[in-house]
């Protein structure tokens, strides 16, 4: 009872120790419940896998097949007093168990591609990682500046609003052919795509963000002087810098959301190309590998860039907790 | 109290009166004509101000008193340059001012330190908005700081800070910029009673020292009588000026005075302006529906 009302206090923060706890856990959970599907073997495993074939004539050993037929066939040699057939449950090919994933995180590395002008899987990586690097630098090249713009003067908004409101409801995938046409077909209309799902958005959630600035401080520099292009610089910029770097943040997770997309357009390249290659293979444990990889690419720029932030902004006193 | 007879808050003694007739013959810095403030609202126009009148002296400590929503905050507002006028004239120093500026340091409530400064980057932030250079700014700077005796806390963050350690901030920054008038609404407001007595004597000590005329809001009676030459009192619907007070209590001020027969005097007559005699106020103890609601077999049946 008494740990019940203390997980469950609306607003309070858990202490130190149970954050930590909770945090591990929740990737534990998924892990645990993908870990019970692949290796208890009645959970789930819809498929045989045939390790003996016996008299059945299109079995052949490690062939993957619905648990029905493999009854029905057993049933029929049975019948037929033929040699029966054995094997062993076993899920469909599409869900590969974690350790078969764990080790194609490594191989997957350390395999050549199948031919020469094919490109390894940490070369992929980085040529995503330049898409996004770049669609996001752009996007935020503009964004930010007129972000703030509109969230300081009301005549910005006006003009910028609107239009950037209608805009952003546009797909960004929906000018992929468009991009190819006016950019060619490599790296180009990939970045496109990328500040084509980012900037608008960026533009309306930091204009948004410097809203929120409190008026009362824009007051107390004007009482001490403070006119136009330093009330902007030394007042609006650094009041809203910590949320802007959050919001960063969080628009640069949502740039990843894009690649995918944005690397099917022209010639298909970085992690898009090996994902869909290895599919083709059937490799979903590389496939599996690849997505992890971008997700603790992903998590682990963010983690990064929220140390960095408590360095660079002393004064923000809740970021700790952030 | 009641039972004390006290003298009128108009008698002074002839110290007292001495210090009255030499303050008015000092120049005036603010002098405040017919003033007055209109909101427009979704409601229609709303009468903040209704022709205020008043002046203050050069270096003079005046108080601004009155109930809430009768326009102290939209008063000083205005002379900050923060809000507008509807009509009337505001002058400082004879010259009209149009927008804020640093001739006119303002203290708010709610202390507006700038959180990603320090202390001493806080108080330096109106010195370089005038263009001294950062080595005079610097200097200035850590006199001021030492003036409110924070020296060792020059390169902490705000949020490192009390409130009433954040308010002192908040004064050395305004004063830094040596404004002719420092406007404060209600700036001890959000301050424990301990602190808040601290800081009046911190500001009287300023005040002293300080080239400065004062500008001071507050609701408490007690802080206007023990701060004040003079209290203007504002009453509410429209906010006009009630009465000017000249305070008959001698300087220098102290605690000590808080039982004063001039002080409870000048405190009993602020008492009468703000909180008139009841009137109607809609609510009397007797019409409040009142229904016993302690359990029969209740620990304690009576609170007497
Ligand atoms: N921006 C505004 N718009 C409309 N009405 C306002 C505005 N500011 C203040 N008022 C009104 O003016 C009156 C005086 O407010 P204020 O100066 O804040 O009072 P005080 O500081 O004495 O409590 C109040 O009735 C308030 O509702
Ligand atoms: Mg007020």
């Amino acid at each position: 009872m008494m740990i019940i009302s203390k997980l469950f206090s609306a607003g309070k923060k858990l202490d130190a120790k149970e954050r930590i706890a909770f945090s591990i856990f929740s990737f534990f959970l998924p892990l645990l419940i993908w870990s019970l599907i692949s290796y208890v073997p009645f959970i789930w495993h819809p498929k045989v896998e045939v390790s003996v074939p016996g008299d059945v004539s299109y079995f052949k050993e490690g062939l993957l097949i619905d648990r029905e037929v493999f009854d029905r066939e057993v049933e029929t040699a049975i019948k037929n007093s033929k040699s029966i057939p054995m094997g062993v449950p076993a899920n469909p090919v599409y869900l590969p168990a974690p350790h078969e994933v764990a080790t194609a995180m490594f191989s997957a590395f350390t395999t050549e591609p199948k031919r020469r002008n094919e490109k390894w899987l940490h070369e992929s990586l980085w040529d995503s990682i330049q898409v996004i690097f770049w669609g996001f630098l752009i996007s935020s090249l503009f964004g930010v500046p007129l972000g703030i713009l509109a969230g300081t003067y009301d005549v910005f908004a006006k003009l910028f609003e609107p239009f950037i409101e209608f805009f952003r409801y546009l797909p960004a995938p929906a000018f992929g052919a468009l991009a190819v046409a006016v950019l060619g077909i490599y790296d180009a209309p990939k970045i496109a795509i990328i500040f084509i799902g980012t900037f608008f958005q960026q533009v309306l959630v930091i204009s948004n963000t410097t809203r929120k600035l409190d008026p009362a401080l824009l007051e107390a520099a004007m009482t001490l002087g403070a006119k136009r292009i330093s009330l902007l610089f030394r007042v609006v910029v650094p009041g809203i810098i910590t949320h802007l770097y959050k919001d960063l943040r969080l628009l640069l997770g949502w740039a990843w959301t894009y690649l995918i997309v944005a690397e099917l357009i022209g010639t298909s390249s970085g992690i898009t190309w090996f994902i869909t290659q290895q599919a083709r293979y059937k490799n979903f444990d590389n496939v599996f590998a690849a997505i992890i990889i971008i997700g603790i690419i992903g998590l682990t720029t963010d983690l990064i860039l929220a140390a960095a932030g408590r360095r660079i902004f002393p004064w923000e006193k809740n970021q700790a907790q952030a | 109290m009641n039972h004390l007879e006290l003298p009128s808050y108009l008698d002074q003694s002839d110290m007292v009166k001495d210090r009255f007739n030499r303050m008015k013959k000092r120049p005036v810095t603010l002098q405040v004509k017919n003033l007055c403030k209109e909101f427009d609202t979704p409601q229609g126009k709303v009468t903040a101000l209704k022709n205020i009148n008043f002046e203050t002296y050069k270096r003079e400590f005046v108080c601004v008193i009155g109930p809430s929503g009768c326009g102290k905050s939209t008063l000083i507002r205005i002379l900050a340059g923060l809000e507008t006028h509807s009509s009337g004239d505001v002058l400082l120093d004879g010259e009209t001012f149009s927008g804020p500026g640093p001739d006119r340091g303002m203290v708010f409530q709610g202390y507006t330190l700038f959180p990603w400064l320090t202390v001493k980057d806080n108080v330096m932030f109106g010195l370089e908005m005038s263009g001294h250079s950062k080595a005079s700014c610097e200097e200035q700077a850590f006199q001021w700081i030492d003036l409110v005796g924070l020296s060792k806390f020059a390169k902490s963050y705000p949020h490192q800070l009390s409130g009433g350690m954040k308010q002192r901030v908040a004064i050395a920054r305004a004063l830094a910029n040596q404004p002719r008038i420092l406007l404060m609404d209600e700036p001890f407001g959000a301050l424990d009673a301990q602190t808040r007595s601290k800081m009046q004597s911190y500001l009287h000590e300023i005040w002293k020292n300080i080239d400065v005329t004062i500008l001071f809001i507050t609701h408490d009676l007690d802080e206007a009588v023990y701060l004040a030459d003079r209290v203007l009192v504002l009453k509410a619907n429209p906010g006009e000026v009630q009465e000017v007070i000249e305070v008959p209590v001698p300087h220098p001020r102290s605690p000590d005075q808080l039982l004063n027969p001039e002080f409870l005097a000048t405190r009993k007559r602020l008492e009468e302006l703000i909180h008139p005699p009841v009137e109607d106020t809609g609510i009397k103890e007797d019409n409040l529906n009142m229904v016993r609601m302690v359990r029969v077999d209740s620990e304690v049946e009576s609170v007497f």
